[in-house]
């Protein structure tokens, strides 16, 4: 562990704890982890330092999970669109997935995740893509066309109270406020 | 601003009815009044949009897929049906409407945001009705339209947003801020806003001047910081098991991980019980021993059945004193007359005390334990067929191992196929036949499982009426007391192995059965289980009182029933160890070596918390008569964590049968409960109210019962001192008289009741706004295909 100048200043630690779901520890522990994917020569400035894609799916918590690609797109606030992530963007993405968060940003935040057009709704192509997430890349753990037929179908019946075929933020949330397993399932803990 | 765009609406525009109050039945007056409101806003929306575009030039991150016709599929036209030839001018009408922009562009949240911080300023959720405009539908009666946001541009929205902020409390606004989902940059700058606009109070604390010490103090204050920010990164390591937990949830998911959990919460609350027994009972009788101690050599095999050299030891009942400790008049009778002894301590009150205090103190714990898991897993409207809940709250994100990864894709391709398969077969009605063949499948599993249990029990009985024959012959015969002792582990051997393998069997009976529903197996076969636990426990509960436990002579009956219950905890804890080692160590090699199959067994989650909880039902019974239990099961619960957390990890892999953890934990912590703390309740208030303590040994002898020794010396405490009649009469007539335990009842029972209705109530408020939210739907629709209909023609026109 390097000295003083590796850590964050306080005024920066006391606004991070303000403004996210995270303690001082788990913020400490998150500056740790986000200053060892940069290169030596870029560690002084972790703050301000922007992580390549990547870089980031190297960490062991998002390495294999099947969302990893809409989860650095969907925090990450890079103009460029190549989904770096500035130090900020990791501590945003930690709050969202840490133990406080309430249910109402995690939903928020897994809407996003899901709707991989980003046209703010879950259309028929969106579930699909999901689904194929959900069940694995393998091609025997694979739903048959008139299966996924049926499940859209299903989701789409009781989700898309509206009935304009497309599930929207709120009738998302709804859905997800009937599951009581969903703040706990939608963590990630360093 | 262009010309409203002129269209005509099907309708016979009834002029007339301007002035009346619009009725659902009066259809002419009711599309008058929106006609009117659709000219306002269509203007409104026409110069939005141009607004929209030039904003979307500026702000990057609202990001338009590439809108083609399918978008706009709409169900009344047949599914998969598409409506070609939308206007792309439209079409980025749709896309901008505010049920889709929230869920993508910045301004819109903070619009969302600032509307919900109005709401809240107001305090109420609905302006007064006297303000309403006249119109049908709630949507739009509240939307106010000189003070919408959404015209406004990023800056603007961004200031009206402060603006509200800063009229809130600092408490919330603190969580508004918190909880506002927008990147840590803009709520940053939100934040920068809001202290700018606070006052130059800010300013003089963010630019302190150098303190006149200069570099010392600076240098000093911060090695301080840095030695305490790496104590405070250190912290989760300190916290019991958590590198632990997290190793077991990222490998096999929260389902497993519930197992862990509940068995840290029985870890607490024996730690707890233990403590305060320790404090008030134990450690003060171990400084003053009684005087007729003799104590037997000590052997390992005490270790197992508890007697022998522990008989006379601070491990049970009989050892504990009778008398007040520390006090004059027994050591040394001269000194009776002496004023204020020295801190006199009466044992026999403190034991029935500490004993009473540990009980109501779990009680609570398990309460608010039960009410809050409760809290956390009810859902009004929830059942474990939701399709969309499965597809949308599955996926466990803690689970970072790539096999793991893979199990989980395959659990959940299994259990959606289970549901779909099991709604397809809902749908096709079941014919009488199959439906009569159900039942009797159903009928007999029960009758099946039923009668073993009443076999199991019959077993227990007759065995113990056997063994208690044997070892009275023995000991006429004057055999050792090694051999005595090794008898007497016969009858948890047995009750031990039948709990070991009976569930196996109720688990095979399950899948013979092949229930509807998954879930339901698992609720089946952990009703079964706990049936078979509790009858055998309430057979040897009535055995233990009734006094037919094989004692020898020179012991309280107190003493060798905990002894009974001390050699059950070890025989509970050495099979659980041999199950692991079979069920899980030797199973998986025969998979892998004799069958060949690339699969471990799997890890029975409700088999084994089952066994937690009779492991813990015993020790609640066993505290009265040995209260050093608490500190044996602490030891087993401690072994019992790294034994299996090793099993698991190398024999085991995760449940395929679904799995709601948070549901599942509220059952289990409810178990713990009900049947298991109100059983030993009850059987600790009966052994304390009605049995007799033994006569020549233990803290109560020579009393009638356990609790007259309370009700002395609240007789003794009156007399002393007059002025606390109260607390006597307060014992009197509500800790004896029941009134006041119907009384209570009969208060919980209004407050279910009542609860009952609200959630009725809430169902129906539920599906009344569903219908309502379907109507605005249509209406939406409706307004669309308008909308489309009008640009088609001016399309044409132009």
């Amino acid at each position: 562990m390097g000295g003083s100048a590796s850590l964050l200043p306080r005024e920066a630690l006391g606004e991070y704890q303000e403004l996210t779901f995270l303690s001082k520890q788990e913020i400490l522990l998150a500056y740790k982890r986000f200053s060892e994917l940069l290169p030596k020569e870029e560690r002084e400035n972790a703050c301000s330092a922007r992580v390549p894609k990547s870089r980031i799916l190297t960490l062991p918590e998002l390495r294999a999970n099947p969302f990893q690609h809409r989860i650095c797109h969907v925090f990450s606030t890079s103009d460029d669109g190549d989904d770096s992530m500035s130090f900020e963007d990791f501590l945003d993405m930690l709050s969202v997935f840490s133990d406080s968060a309430t249910s109402d940003i995690k939903s928020h935040y897994a809407f996003r995740i899901f709707d991989f057009d980003d046209d703010g709704t879950l259309d028929r192509k969106d579930l699909e893509k999901l689904v194929n997430c959900l069940t694995g890349q393998g091609e025997e753990s694979r739903l048959s066309t008139a299966e996924m037929e049926q499940l859209i179908q299903n989701i789409l019946e009781e989700s898309d109270i509206d009935k304009d075929g497309t599930i929207n933020l709120s009738e998302f949330q709804h859905v997800v406020s009937r599951s009581p397993d969903f703040a706990s399932s939608f963590k990630i803990v360093l | 601003m262009s010309q409203p765009p002129s269209f005509t609406l099907h309708v016979s525009e009834d002029t007339g009815s301007d002035g009346e109050e619009p009725s659902p039945d009066n259809e002419g007056a009711l599309h008058t009044s929106f006609h009117q409101l659709i000219q306002e806003q269509s203007s409104l929306m026409e110069a939005g949009l141009e607004l929209e575009m030039q904003e979307r030039g500026r702000e990057p991150l609202v990001r338009l897929a590439p809108l083609d016709t399918s978008a706009a599929a709409w169900p009344e036209t047949g599914q998969g049906k598409q409506r070609p030839g939308y206007s792309s001018a439209s079409l980025r009408i749709v896309a901008s409407m505010p049920s889709r922009t929230i869920g993508r562009s910045r301004g819109a949240i903070i619009s969302q945001y600032y509307n919900r911080t109005a709401r809240l300023r107001r305090r109420s959720s609905r302006p007064p009705l006297q303000q309403l405009c006249r119109a049908a539908r709630p949507s739009l009666r509240l939307y106010d339209l000189e003070s919408d946001p959404a015209m406004a541009t990023l800056q603007e929205k961004r200031s009206l947003l402060v603006k509200e902020l800063l009229s809130l409390s600092p408490s919330q606004r603190s969580h508004m801020l918190l909880t506002v989902p927008l990147c840590l940059a803009e709520k940053r700058a939100l934040r920068q806003e809001l202290s700018g606009q606070r006052g130059p109070l800010r300013h003089c604390t963010q630019h302190q001047a150098p303190s006149p010490c200069g570099g010392s103090k600076d240098h000093i204050v911060l090695c301080c910081r840095e030695l305490w920010y790496r104590l405070l990164s250190l912290l989760p390591a300190t916290q019991p098991w958590h590198y632990a937990l997290k190793q077991i949830s990222g490998r096999f998911g929260s389902s497993v991980l519930s197992y862990f959990l509940f068995l840290k919460t029985l870890l607490l609350f024996n730690i707890i019980s233990f403590l305060i027994l320790l404090v008030f009972v134990v450690a003060l009788q171990a400084v003053y021993p009684p005087a007729s101690a003799n104590p037997q050599p000590f052997t390992g095999l005490e270790l197992l059945t508890g007697a022998g050299y522990f008989t006379h030891s601070l491990l049970y009942y009989g050892y504990y004193s009778n008398t007040t400790l520390n006090s004059p008049c027994t050591s040394s009778p001269s000194m009776c007359h002496l004023a204020g002894p020295p801190l006199p301590y009466n044992m026999p009150l403190a034991y029935v005390s500490s004993v009473g205090v540990s009980f109501l103190i779990t009680c609570i714990l398990l309460v608010y334990s039960m009410s809050r898991s409760f809290g956390e897993s009810y859902c009004v409207g929830s059942s474990s067929r939701d399709l969309p809940v499965k597809v949308f709250c599955a996926w466990d994100f803690k689970v970072v191992q790539r096999r793991s990864v893979k199990l989980q894709c395959e659990n959940i391709c299994t259990q959606l196929k289970e549901l779909l398969a099991e709604q397809r077969s809902r749908s096709r009605s079941r014919s009488l036949c199959q439906r009569l063949g159900r039942a009797a499948v159903l009928l007999l599993a029960w009758l099946l499982s039923l009668g073993t249990v009443l076999g199991c029990a019959v077993a227990v009985h007759h065995f113990s009426q056997h063994m208690h024959t044997v070892q009275q012959d023995h000991r006429a015969q004057g055999g050792g007391d090694r051999q005595q002792e090794a008898l007497l582990l016969a009858l948890p051997l047995v009750v031990s192995v039948l709990n070991a393998v009976m569930p196996h069997l109720y688990n095979l009976l399950a899948a013979w059965e092949r229930q509807d529903s998954p879930g339901a197996q698992v609720y089946v076969a952990i009703c079964r289980n706990l049936i078979l636990k509790m009858v055998v426990l309430g057979l040897l509960c009535y055995q233990w009182l009734s006094r037919r436990v094989v004692c020898s002579m020179e012991e309280c009956w107190e003493t060798c029933v905990g002894q009974d219950l001390y050699r059950f905890v070890v025989m509970d804890f050495v099979f659980t160890l041999l199950d692991t080692l079979l069920g899980e160590l030797v199973w998986r090699l025969v998979l892998e070596k004799r069958l060949k199959r690339n699969q471990k067994p799997e890890f029975d989650i409700a088999r084994n918390v089952l066994e937690l909880i009779y492991g813990q039902t015993l020790t609640w019974l066993g505290v009265l008569f040995a209260p050093l239990l608490p500190a044996v099961q602490v030891l087993k619960l401690l072994l019992l964590f790294y034994i299996k957390k090793t099993s698991l990890m190398h024999n085991c892999q995760s449940p395929s049968k679904p799995w709601q953890a948070s549901h599942m934990s509220t059952v289990f912590i409810t178990l713990l409960c009900f049947p298991s703390f109100l059983g030993a309740a009850v059987f600790l208030s009966y052994t304390i109210w009605s049995e007799q303590p033994s006569e020549t040994c233990g803290p109560f002898q020579g009393l009638e019962t356990i609790y007259k020794s309370w009700q002395t010396w609240v007789q003794v405490l009156e007399k002393s001192n007059p002025n606390i009649t109260w607390f006597a009469w307060a014992q009197q007539h509500l800790v004896e008289n029941p009134f006041l335990l119907f009384f209570m009842s009969g208060v919980l029972l209004a407050g279910i009741y009542f609860n009952i209705q609200v959630v009725r109530g809430q169902r129906r408020v539920i599906r009344l706004l569903k219908e309502q939210i379907a109507n605005e739907g249509e209406d939406k629709a409706f307004l669309i295909q308008k909308l489309h209909s009008v640009y088609e023609q001016r399309e044409r026109r132009t």
